[in-house]
């Protein structure tokens, strides 16, 4: 396996930073949303649409498609910012996230967008769709791979675990599952709430091919979406160690910004900040 | 009518399920470790490779079901209807209903004759809970005959759908040729009579069948209306029994509320010009008990004789 090249990791971390200033844009003219999570799932969801996912935006409905299920589905702002910078749909849309008759709904909605695969918002359903999509793929020979994201906090959730056990069982190895790792959830640290650790030894007990990364690091991102495409006799799980709030200073691992977008103030700080970043990267603002 | 010849409902499932499974491949079925009373195993038994044995995890069984109907599967994902729907009533409400997929709820040990397992096992609020929610389709067949013409429907339905039997072996009510113009959300009309409607669904057809032939007898004509689709609800049939009879009892293994004598009480109450005399034969706002299931529907009157007694009253009034 090669590891990306310097100019396709350059593309992809400006395109992060884009990706963060769509999400804070639109939570700030939804006046609501949850930054926080969204944020910190960006590097990864980047990484996979762009570099690792047989798909095309032209063809949703490919039946050979590679998946992605995002079931922490409150992270929609981030999932359709790369969606639409995809060309899955106009980029406009971003702008009318939560309105009254728009495809963009508070929570994603396999019905009214395109590229969403599975409705969610509810947690703790998505890995087990994700088992359903490629126990299906197995029973028609396909060879698309099946992508989900989990939060940290979701995976209290007693469902996960029921998937968990199943794609052990039925030996999904076209399952590659994400944990979104920042260590926070509404009611505060996940250590606190509902004790987690150890993340990595519970999945691998469950019988899962377990790799553990820094959730922001492209390069690490690519390598780890390969070694799990290469283990083909059980299920994968990528735990991305991630900041709750990447990208904005005053949202990182402030749980504060779970679910509240920032005020003007805050916006301006926040656009100030990324495209300080864009520029540190050699691109325009 | 003769003696009466018997087959459990359940039986009809897991054969249709195998000569559908025969013709479309794109059938598939999940179990939550109940196959041997779902009768699921006849099909895991076939299509060992399109039979998804999901163990005692309903949740997870629900969303898998889904994510199967997303690539185009026809997926039938069958235990008792206590787990079918009250415990995994988020992920129906998420996967199926709001996404609208494609899948095949089939419960079987609905109501109160699944008998001496007691009001753990008993599912009396189902088919409040599936019609609620929007875009779900819910179904109650009442003989082996019909039950297996519903599945063939389900299967050739696109979207999602409910439907419960109960556990006990049951008469057969129907030959098949009489089913060959069934239609979901189209009641039919068993019997004709003058005086007042009898509306059933599932194992209280027979029921009210029985009381039928009580109340000829004391000269009272009872129109017998097996419901199988309880949402989408027949309104006209309902309105037309309640013009031509003027007299409506609802009977059903089930809470009164909610289920088959509330979805008839809303229509009387918006869109009937006819005053109706009305009463829901059901469980009555209360959990029951164990016991034989003859016992359980007596105590909780939903045997011919309730039935007979609670007409002649109506009609009295």
């Amino acid at each position: 396996m090669e590891s990306l090249d310097e100019n396709t990791l350059k593309k992809l971390e400006i395109l992060a930073v884009d990706i963060r200033k769509h999400i804070v844009e639109m939570l700030y003219k939804a006046k609501s949303g949850h930054p926080g999570g969204s944020l910190s799932a960006v590097d990864a969801l980047v990484t996979l649409y762009h570099t690792i996912m047989k798909q095309n935006p032209k063809k949703p409905n490919d039946p050979n498609r590679d998946r992605f299920i995002l079931s922490k589905g409150h992270a929609a702002p981030a999932l359709y910012s790369v969606l639409a910078e995809q060309g899955y749909f106009s980029k406009k849309e971003l702008n009318r996230l939560r309105r009254v008759n728009c495809m963009l709904q508070g929570h994603p909605v396999c019905l009214y967008t395109p590229g969403i695969e599975a409705s969610t918002g509810s947690l703790g359903h998505g890995l087990s769709f994700a088992n359903g999509v490629a126990l299906a793929g197995r029973l028609d020979k396909k060879t698309y791979h099946v992508y989900v994201m989990l939060g940290d906090g979701e995976t209290d959730e007693g469902q996960v675990w029921e998937a968990a056990a199943a794609a052990s069982h039925y030996r999904l190895g076209n399952v590659i599952a994400m944990i979104d790792r920042n260590f926070l959830q509404i009611d505060g640290n996940t250590e606190d709430v509902l004790q987690l650790e150890n993340v990595a030894d519970r999945w691998e007990a469950f019988g899962w091919h377990v790799l553990e990364i820094d959730g922001h690091d492209i390069n690490e991102i690519y390598d780890a979406f390969h070694e799990a495409k290469a283990i083909t006799n059980k299920p994968s799980m990528i735990v991305l160690n991630t900041v709750k709030g990447k990208g904005v200073s005053y949202m990182e691992n402030n749980v504060d910004f779970h679910g509240v977008p920032p005020n003007e103030m805050e916006y301006n700080i926040a656009m100030e900040e990324l495209d300080l970043m864009k520029e540190k990267l050699g691109a325009s603002a | 009518m003769n003696k009466k010849q018997m087959k459990n409902p359940r039986n009809a499932y897991g054969e249709k399920l195998v000569e559908l499974g025969e013709k479309n491949k794109d059938i598939v079925v999940l179990d939550a470790d109940l196959s041997k009373s779902t009768k699921t195993i006849m099909f895991a038994k076939e299509f060992p490779n399109r039979f998804f044995e999901m163990g005692i995890a309903e949740a997870n069984m629900i969303s898998t079901a889904a994510g199967l109907a997303s690539c185009g599967k026809i997926p039938f994902a069958s235990t008792f209807a206590v787990f079918a729907t009250g415990r995994v009533y988020d992920q129906i409400r998420m996967d199926l209903a709001y996404s609208q997929s494609n899948v095949k709820i089939f419960a079987t040990h609905g109501g109160i004759s699944v008998g001496k397992d007691g009001a753990s096992h008993q599912m009396i609020e189902d088919i409040a809970l599936m019609r609620a929610l929007p875009n779900m389709t819910v179904l109650a067949p009442s003989d082996a005959t019909q039950t297996s013409k519903i599945v063939e429907l389900m299967a050739d339905h696109v979207g999602p759908m409910y439907a419960r039997v109960g556990r006990a072996n049951a008469p057969i009510l129907y030959e098949p040729e009489y089913m060959e113009t069934l239609e979901l959300g189209k009641g039919m009309i068993v019997e004709e009579g003058d005086d007042v409607s009898i509306i059933a669904c599932g194992t209280m057809v027979d029921t009210a069948l029985d009381a039928q032939r009580r109340l000829k007898k004391k000269k009272i004509s009872a129109k017998i209306i097996d419901m199988h689709t309880i949402k989408p609800l027949d309104e006209k049939l309902v309105l037309k029994c309640a013009k031509e009879t003027g007299h409506i009892i609802t009977v059903e293994e089930h809470s009164v509320i909610g289920g088959l004598g509330a979805a008839v009480a809303e229509t009387l109450a918006e869109q009937s010009r006819n005053p109706v005399g009305f009463y829901r034969m059901g469980i009555r706002d209360h959990f029951c008990e164990s016991g034989d299931p003859a016992d359980l529907l007596k105590k909780y009157k939903l045997d011919p004789t309730a039935i007979t007694k609670t007409a002649e009253k109506l009609v009295s009034d």
